[in-house]
């Protein structure tokens, strides 16, 4: 009985670890395959076995049993993925402190938003969960695919995938701490020294538990261990490489101390977000093998955007800077093909150039590109068909598949897709966004410390 | 000797700062007798002409065809392989009114007030602001200057986009803005309960009849005194509306709210009117249609309002209200100085599900309709302003380049600070070291 039991309670923590994770099978028929690092392929069949690219050929015969989509006329491309978003989070700001690695997004997925089948609409299969941008060390971020239909927040999470952290500098840390609270930093210099300070402080607390770890292994040794703290650990864990920076940036200044910060801890690892003025620190972030994701042409909402140009992506392209094009916009998010066409105009990138920004780049940037981000045989089935190619405005997403599962369908699915209906909502009542002070998500959760001229101006 | 040399000294640094005052400005317009020709034309209105020539002469198209003999004298601009088509006209911005968007004091388009339509966009128009240069290189050429905030926000104002005073750039519509009551919430921040929406539309119904009860009586007032009835500007402003001389711009989103807005125009005989925004109207296409009062509706790059609805509606919406007979024309979001994206817009109506003419048209000749301006823009025909642009493919193509563009005659630079920034950064020196 005993045994039983134990068996029973260890399966379920094993079914607690390890989410449920549906994986399809599918033989994708006749496509245009864009597979991004290895050329385009014309009328090519793509067949998935297992939720994996099994095979990419011509002529491919459909194994008995397996579900057939006619891809003919059609352009098959790598599920897009969006290095930045805050969709499928209940908390996006834990805005109290400057420093606040000890936050996961991690806890707060939600399953149930639209948006997440709203961005599958737009050929999204993976995105990058963020925290805000409040705090200059924010909370760690959470990349998920985006399996629509799950009611287990586990079962969005793309397991193993590396640890990520939200980092912020320039007005948004200094309007929610300085201003807002009255607390450092509230300028640029106080950014760098609040960072370099937790960093410190990390330093010394990762050195105070190896020489306890040490001294332990002594026999008779009888001394305490130093207090535990997770938030020293998680920037501990920064210091040692295990966690990826994400760091809202925008004014080159600033991205250059980042830059200067990181050389000196030694942080190898680190992708600088939104970037806008990334384009005049080109030479720098590439020598250092610093990346960037940024917007395709966001700019003049705040006076830290207003030197901004929309060839920014182009530019830091050809300097050789790992580049994306990103949302931080549940609307923009729906068509980031659209969005990394523009680098086409601003400064005549490839169609391949152009497509990596969307797909093997942002991958690079989670450190996920050996799973996702291009057609290769033995990656993860991630896939969005086309109609019209992906880089013209007329280019419609109509199926989008994840781990080989078809999560959206143009032709069939119903208009109403939500997973759960909330019986208290008024059937009426419709939003209309406000782009005045939607411009930054990033501050979403955020609003109560800001005595804000963004939240007010168009209260009435 | 040594004063001499001080002189000298001074001369030249005067003559550096000289030049470095002219290098540092911006390139002008130009302005001259221009044909445009080996084009293919989209004239909007008269079809497709191949291999034509546009003829600009005084600031003006003074012909259009395959057979036009260019006057000695005039500058001939082969556009082998290239478009010519209208300017693209944004009914939805607040060009020139904004310079940083969340910077209050660098945006003028908020007065204080819920009732004031005499606050006119024009005087706020600042013929400088950056955004100006990075919207019409990429094509689009004329702008409705729009004031928000409150319920009658002021008087909007149609400009082009080239001049050095506001009245240089007038384009000759202005029209009363008016934010119908309304019943949607704005956003995430937007906590109100529905009672409370639903309060304080109400109240706000309340106090636009009363507001309209008053400019009534004004207006008789006016009329029997001869203009002698007292200064009351609020009032005063909105006679022209009550005349039927000029538009009212009604701005309205949910479905609920613009029902209320075709029976409350109908009830005040308001003869001249436009719904804005009408984010909703696919869900009352037929009622719009039946009303016969045309649409500027816009972005089309949205969400949809409802967590129910199809993912794509915001997308489809021009379509459907198209289809339903609606007079539609297309705008770009507000607020955010990326008017340039207006033909994405467009091109998205079209991807789900628009007809490209009438896609192209919205952005084109029908806002140069609705807006009363259809005799200088919004196509390419004899007589009317040479306001155009030349590109090197369908303008809805987001790779496509426009390589020039021409405003009443003027023809632009094609630089703004974007792609300033891109000349000096694109190859920067020195780069890492120094």
């Amino acid at each position: 009985m005993k045994k039983l039991f134990v068996l029973l309670f260890s399966s379920f923590i094993l079914l607690g670890a390890m989410a449920q994770v549906d994986k399809g099978n599918l033989l994708i028929k006749n496509g245009t395959v864009i597979t991004i690092t290895k050329g385009n392929l014309e009328q090519t069949d793509v067949l998935i076995k297992d939720g994996k690219i099994a095979q990419i050929g011509k002529n491919i015969t459909a194994p008995a049993g397996i579900k057939t989509v006619d891809a003919s006329g059609h352009f098959v491309m790598p599920g897009i993925i969006d290095a930045h978003s805050h969709i499928a989070l209940d908390g996006i700001n834990e805005g109290t402190n400057p420093i606040t690695p000890e936050v996961n997004e991690s806890d707060v997925i939600n399953p149930f938003q639209i948006g997440i089948y709203r961005a599958l609409g737009g050929g999204i299969t993976t995105v990058h969960a963020m925290h805000g941008s409040a705090n200059a060390i924010g909370g760690q971020c959470e990349t998920i695919k985006l399996r629509y239909g799950t009611f287990d927040p586990e079962v969005l999470k793309m397991d193993g995938a590396p640890r990520t952290i939200k980092f912020a500098l320039g007005e948004n840390p200094t309007r929610s701490h300085g201003e807002g609270s009255g607390i450092v930093p509230r300028t640029r210099m106080g950014v760098e020294f609040v960072i370099r300070q937790a960093f410190t402080e990390a330093k010394e607390y990762s050195e105070k538990w190896n020489q306890y770890n040490k001294a332990k292994l002594v026999k008779g040794f009888r001394g305490a261990p130093p207090t535990y703290s997770y938030r020293h650990e998680v920037l501990s864990d920064i210091l040692n490489d295990k966690i990826i920076v994400h760091c809202h940036s925008y004014r080159a200044d600033e991205i250059y101390m980042m830059l200067k910060v990181c050389k000196d801890f030694g942080i190898k690892r680190i992708v600088f977000q939104h970037v806008n003025e990334g384009f005049k620190v080109a030479p720098e972030l590439a020598a250092q093998g610093a990346m960037a994701s940024v917007f395709s042409d966001w700019w003049a909402y705040k006076f830290e955007v207003y030197y901004s140009t929309a060839y920014n992506a182009a530019i830091l392209a050809k300097n050789g800077v790992v580049t994306s094009i990103n949302s931080d916009d549940g609307e923009m998010m729906r068509h980031l093909y659209h969005e990394a066409g523009k680098t086409q105009k601003y400064g005549g990138l490839s169609d391949e150039e152009a497509l990596a920004l969307i797909t093997i780049n942002p991958a690079k940037q989670l450190g996920i590109e050996n799973r996702v981000g291009s057609l290769e045989v033995g990656k993860e089935a991630d896939i969005a068909i086309f109609k019209n190619h992906p880089l013209s405005i007329y280019g419609v997403p109509m199926f989008t598949i994840v781990d080989g599962i078809i999560r959206f369908d143009r032709e069939k699915d119903p208009d109403d897709m939500r997973l759960m209906v909330d019986p208290k909502q008024a059937i009426e009542t419709a939003t209309f966004r406000d782009k005045l002070s939607d411009q930054d998500h990033c501050m979403e959760g955020a609003e109560f410390i800001l005595d804000s001229e963004l939240f007010n101006a168009n209260k009435k | 000797m040594k004063g001499l040399q001080t002189i000298m000294g001074l001369l030249t640094a005067i003559v550096c700062i000289v030049v470095l005052r002219v290098e540092a400005q911006s390139p002008k317009g130009k302005y001259g007798n221009v044909a445009l020709t080996n084009a293919t034309i989209e004239t909007v209105t008269k079809g497709t002409i191949q291999n034509g020539t546009v003829l600009i002469t005084d600031g003006k198209i003074t012909a259009v065809g395959s057979n036009v003999s260019i006057p000695t004298g005039t500058e001939v601009i082969d556009c082998k392989g290239q478009f010519i088509y209208p300017g693209m006209i944004d009914a939805g911005t607040n060009l020139g009114m904004s310079e940083i968007s969340s910077v209050a004091r660098t945006t003028d388009f908020n007065e204080i007030g819920e009732v004031i339509p005499q606050m006119k966009a024009l005087t706020a128009v600042n013929p400088n602001a950056s955004a100006i240069p990075v919207t019409r290189v990429s094509g689009v050429t004329t702008a409705l200057s729009i004031p928000t905030g409150g319920m009658l926000s002021g008087t909007a104002a149609l400009i082009n986009l080239h001049g050095y005073t506001p009245d240089q750039m007038f384009a000759g519509f202005e029209g009363i803005v008016l934010n119908f009551p309304n019943t949607g919430r704005r956003g995430f921040f937007d906590r109100r309960t529905d009672e409370e929406i639903k309060k304080a539309s109400d109240k706000a119904l309340a106090s636009l009849n009363d507001v309209w009860e008053k400019a009534t009586q004004y207006q008789k007032l006016d009329s029997a005194t001869k203009g002698k009835a007292g200064y009351y500007p609020e009032l005063q402003a909105l006679i022209p509306v009550l005349r039927g001389e000029q538009t009212l711009l009604v701005e309205v989103n949910a479905s609920k709210d613009i029902q209320a807005a075709l029976k409350w125009l109908k009830e005040k005989k308001v003869k001249k009117s436009i719904l804005t925004g009408v984010a909703e109207g696919w869900r009352v296409a037929e009622e719009i249609a039946k009303s016969g009062i045309p649409v500027i509706t816009g972005g089309v790059l949205e969400l949809p309002t409802r967590d129910y609805d199809r993912y794509d509606k915001a997308y489809a919406n021009p379509g459907l209200l198209k289809k339903a007979g609606v007079k539609v024309a297309i705008k770009s979001e507000s607020n955010n100085n990326n008017y340039r994206n207006l033909p994405y817009h467009a091109g998205f109506a079209v991807a789900y599900g628009m007809n490209k003419d009438d896609a192209l048209k919205a952005i084109t000749i029908i806002p140069a309709e609705l807006l009363g301006v259809a005799n200088k823009l919004g196509s390419i025909e004899v007589g009317k302003s040479a306001t155009l642009f030349i590109c090197n493919g369908d303008p809805f193509e987001t790779k496509t380049q426009v390589s020039h563009v021409f405003i009443e005659g003027w023809s632009m630079p094609m630089v703004s600070r974007q792609t300033e920034l891109y000349n000096e950064f694109l190859k920067r020196e020195p780069g890492v070291k120094k």
